[in-house]
């Protein structure tokens, strides 16, 4: 149970990153947009996006996921765990998402992936 | 020092720019981060202190929201979606991920402190790689696709 969660998590974490990268590099939202006048507006926007929308719906499947996960696992362990998505994240953002991985950031997001695997142990 | 090369040293100034991780992003970064921590041990916090059975029923689940630790939890984490939502839109997803990592060791520290959880020497280890791959990726370009949100 405790690895179908995490499985569960990673995958569903990946697909909503994609989705929330790729749509809000579309419509950049301003630091103006941040001001409480405005976040009502910007949340009313937000919420008429598809991918968007798909991205939240990934991401409940995610939390519902997660929370299971913390009741049958340490919190020490569940949280670093599903961090397992960083390296597969970092190779989709190269491939998908056209970003420049240079040499520093791999070594950077391998690093961080090595250290996610140890916190997990 | 000759002109010209003070010339091309402004180019490289000037080109570099850019590049460089605004103040903006930065704050956005570090309340994404804060967001995320104390959201997820307020959740733990709610859960561990609840003798609720969470099988398939989404019924538990959405009781358990209702209690207050994990509804404070809740809200943290409706806070953490929708800034780090606003983070994927000023830097890259390959440099939002390995930055806000950070959030990984303070949350095994809190494990420690607050729930008396085991951090193992490997544990230790983890977050020093960890902190080293924020470091690398905090020296590279925040946004190489280049969409700058608007002022």
């Amino acid at each position: 149970m405790k690895w179908l969660m995490v499985a569960l998590i990673v995958g569903s974490t990946v697909l909503a990153d994609l989705l929330q990268s790729f749509e809000m590099k579309r419509h950049v939202v301003s630091v103006e947009d941040l001001r409480p006048g405005r976040l009502p507006g910007m949340l009313h926007r937000l919420a008429h996006r598809g991918p968007l929308v798909l991205a939240v719906f990934f991401m409940a499947i995610s939390f519902f996921a997660f929370m299971k996960l913390l009741s049958v696992a340490d919190l020490s362990f569940a949280v670093p765990v599903t961090a397992a998505s960083v390296a597969l994240e970092t190779v989709l953002a190269r491939l998908v998402l056209r970003e420049k991985v240079t040499a520093l950031r791999w070594a950077g997001a391998l690093a961080v992936a090595c250290g996610v695997a140890l916190l997990a142990m | 020092m000759p002109a010209g090369r003070i010339v091309v040293e402004e180019r490289q100034l000037t080109s570099s720019a850019p590049h460089r991780v605004d103040l903006k992003t930065k704050l956005l970064t570090v309340f994404v981060v804060s967001t995320n921590v104390l959201g997820n041990f307020a959740m733990s916090w709610g859960l561990k202190h609840q003798a609720v059975d969470l099988g398939l029923s989404p019924l538990p689940y959405i009781r358990l929201i209702f209690t207050p630790w994990v509804m404070l939890g809740t809200t943290l984490l409706i806070l953490w979606l929708l800034s780090r939502m606003t983070l994927l839109g000023w830097a890259d997803l390959s440099y939002v991920l390995p930055v806000t990592s950070i959030a990984y060791v303070f949350s095994a520290v809190l494990g420690k402190v607050f729930f008396g959880e085991q951090v193992t020497w490997q544990r230790w280890l983890g977050t020093v790689f960890i902190v080293v791959g924020i470091i690398f990726v905090g020296l590279t370009a925040a946004n190489t696709t280049k969409q700058e949100p608007a002022q």
